[in-house]
């Protein structure tokens, strides 16, 4: 497999990855949300608080860690180099 | 004091500029307790802030092709994230969204989800690839990826809608503020919002856009917060984020002793309510039972997640980074810049309910008499302008959860009055409002002329263009965009929300599948793209007729309803796409080859500079 088929790979890799971190927080919390709304975090309801900060919390997170794993997979392959922008 | 380009000293110039505000902030309340009046203090708010976007928008200006449609390319990530956020956050963000989880509850914050997370969709999808293929704008993307003029001309269309209806929203919001802050009619303020939107971005196109956008960001963040830790504080919550628990319980006892009353349709005519104004009937954090409301929250945010990562005038501020890299940690940074106003907004809709419904506080006018609640200065000023009303439905002359109306917007504009916070706060969230509005309008109609003066102008009327007469088109037609949408907007001719998730549902309808599809699956053709667009389009516009209320009003299929027709549009989108690439020939070597060249992250990009 040339260099750049494998780069590909894993950036498909990590991709599916976060989008079902990504699922999970947005889609699948919320089809129990009548449940987990009985639990409590920090005082606030948990559906509630995961509705009003806990996933959109987890989205930044999800986000910065997303970048920097892809900046790691580009550098093994090469591709990190900055821009030779034209 | 400022060695070195101006890039190399942005930090310094945007740092004196906040210390520069705070300064003004601290000026005004100085003046307020010397005694200037409040409406002064508005007014003073409001043009100052103004006038210092359009003085950046003048020294933006510029005469080259690649700074007026992206840049120059060399917005800095933190940057290009606090202006991306600006553009994002609208006058509905920071007016409406508080008020609607005020009314809504648990179930209105589904638009709190869907407008995070679909930022995931975008750095993961979009963003790094479309960077990298070099585009002006997304139906540039679309043109060269798919070949020849038709998808191009379909994505413009796309665009062209979901912008368009998204912008009429955000003049009519800076028409709002700035008729309530100068006093001035309605008709006059959406002119006057126009002109200071055009002063942002004539001269220099995105350039000036962005670096107004950073500014703005800063005055609407400071705006939004400083309120909510200071009613935090009153009440004993320095930080309410992380505070508010016993707020959020103590509310669900206070709807479980009032009960939440619903009235009849009937009932609220008869009382002469005035149109637009609602009660709370819904719960704040209770979780609605039964499928149907899970499928209505889960529809909602999918909606408004998968619209996010459509809509041009966000896609497009991912081209002026320097490189790919900072284009991905760039949505890593809008959205935090984003996070930071959206969960304030439920704090500030649970501080200022608790306000007016437990009886323990000062505040609190439920469960007074209506005689007493009716001479509250506040109640009488908003009352005046028919944004509160009281109606003793029950007639026992005390005021009930379910007799007490009041405009969403109130939420976020009368909390400090509420609070009894001094009037230099409410100045402050005008100048904050009309900030957050005219940022979004600005990179609409930017978005809109862009295409229509670069896709249809340039590439397909008149290729020949000289760089000047580019220029100048794309000029007149920012200015013909921003004046036929402030003449639809003094029309007013749609409530500020509906207008908003519609903009999505069309993006997502149009252009989601095209973009994703475009980078992520080789064998897409031309003929599928187009059919993906048309098909999405036609299906999601016929589906909203069908629903809209205020078109055929039919019963909606599985409640999709007119706020969430994306669904529909975009699963025809997809069908379409697949089946109709898949029977066409595979896209030649050459096409291939690009799709290879946008996956590479370094490099040149695909486009050349000047193209």
């Amino acid at each position: 497999m040339s260099n750049k088929e494998s780069h590909w790979v894993k950036t498909k890799n990590h991709m599916f990855v976060t989008l079902v971190i990504w699922f999970f927080f947005s889609i699948v919390i919320f089809m129990f949300g009548e449940s987990i709304n009985n639990a409590s975090f920090l005082g606030y309801p948990l559906a509630y608080y995961m509705s009003a900060q806990g996933s959109l919390a987890a989205f930044v997170i999800l986000i910065f860690w997303f970048a920097n794993k892809q900046e790691k997979i580009d550098d093994e392959h090469g591709y990190g180099g900055e821009r030779e922008d034209s | 004091m400022f060695k070195g380009g101006f890039i190399q000293n942005l930090p310094k110039i945007y740092g004196l500029y906040t210390g520069g505000f705070v300064v003004f902030i601290l000026l005004m309340a100085i003046l307020e307790s010397a005694g200037v009046s409040a409406a002064n203090i508005g007014i003073m708010f409001v043009a100052f802030t103004v006038v210092i976007y359009a003085l950046i928008g003048y020294l933006s200006r510029t005469v080259q092709v690649d700074a007026y449609y992206v840049a120059g390319r060399q917005v800095p990530t933190v940057f290009n994230g606090m202006a991306t956020a600006a553009d994002w956050m609208s006058g509905a963000s920071f007016v409406a969204m508080a008020g609607g989880i005020y009314f809504g509850g648990y179930t209105y914050m589904a638009f709190l989800v869907g407008w995070t997370g679909g930022y995931v969709l975008v750095s993961t999808l979009l963003a790094p690839y479309l960077r990298k293929f070099g585009c002006y704008t997304v139906p540039d993307f679309i043109g060269t990826r798919y070949g020849g003029n038709l998808p191009r001309f379909c994505a413009t269309l796309v665009l062209v809608l979901a912008s368009f209806t998204y912008v009429t929203a955000q003049i009519n919001a800076t028409g709002t503020i700035a008729s309530r802050a100068l006093q001035i009619p309605f008709e006059l303020g959406v002119w006057v919002g126009l002109i200071s939107i055009l002063m942002c971005s004539m001269l220099g196109g995105m350039r000036a856009v962005t670096w107004t956008q950073v500014a703005q960001y800063i005055v609407l963040i400071i705006a939004y917060l400083i309120p909510v830790f200071w009613m935090g504080s009153k009440l004993g919550n320095p930080f309410p984020h992380f505070m508010l628990g016993d707020e959020v319980q103590r509310l669900a006892e206070l709807e479980a002793s009032s009960g939440l009353i619903k009235n009849s349709a009937a009932d609220i005519k008869a009382a002469g309510v005035p149109g637009g104004l609602k009660y709370i009937s819904n719960p704040h954090s209770a979780v609605p039972a039964g499928g149907m409301a899970v499928w209505k929250y889960l529809s909602l945010a999918i909606c408004m997640m998968v619209g996010t990562a459509s809509l041009p005038h966000i896609l497009m501020r991912y081209f002026t980074t320097p490189s790919v890299k900072a284009a991905r940690k760039s949505v890593a940074w809008s959205l935090f810049f984003i996070f930071l106003l959206y969960f304030s907004a439920p704090m500030l809709a649970t501080l200022s309910k608790l306000q007016l419904m437990d009886p323990n506080l000062p505040t609190a006018i439920i469960g007074k008499s209506i005689a007493e609640v009716k001479s509250i200065p506040w109640v009488q000023n908003w009352a005046s302008v028919k944004q509160v009303f009281i109606a003793d439905f029950n007639g026992d002359g005390i005021l009930q959860l379910n007799e007490w109306f009041m405009r969403g917007d109130v939420v976020v504009l009368a909390t400090p009055e509420v609070a009894g916070l001094p009037y230099v706060i409410s100045g402050l969230v005008a100048a904050g409002g009309m900030a957050a509005a005219m940022s979004t309008a600005d990179g609409l109609v930017l978005a809109i002329s862009n295409c229509l003066s670069h896709d249809i102008y340039y590439k397909i009327i008149d290729p020949k263009a000289d760089v000047r007469k580019r220029l100048i088109v794309a000029r007149v037609l920012l200015v013909v965009i921003g004046a036929a949408g402030a003449y639809i907007a003094s029309m007013r001719l749609t409530s500020i929300l509906g207008a908003v998730a519609w903009a999505f549902d069309f993006a997502m309808s149009g252009l989601f599948f095209p973009l994703v599809l475009g980078v992520w699956w080789k064998r897409a053709t031309k003929e599928g793209a187009v059919a993906g667009i048309l098909g999405g389009l036609i299906s999601g516009t016929a589906y909203l007729i069908y629903v809209g209320p205020k078109f055929m009003a039919q019963t909606p299929w599985l409640g999709i309803d007119h706020l969430r027709f994306g669904i529909i549009g975009a699963s025809v989108s997809l069908v379409a796409m697949v089946l109709v690439s898949l029977m066409t020939k595979a896209p030649d070597a050459a096409t291939q080859k690009m799709v290879d060249d946008v996956r590479v992250p370094s490099g040149r990009s695909v486009l050349g500079k000047q193209h």
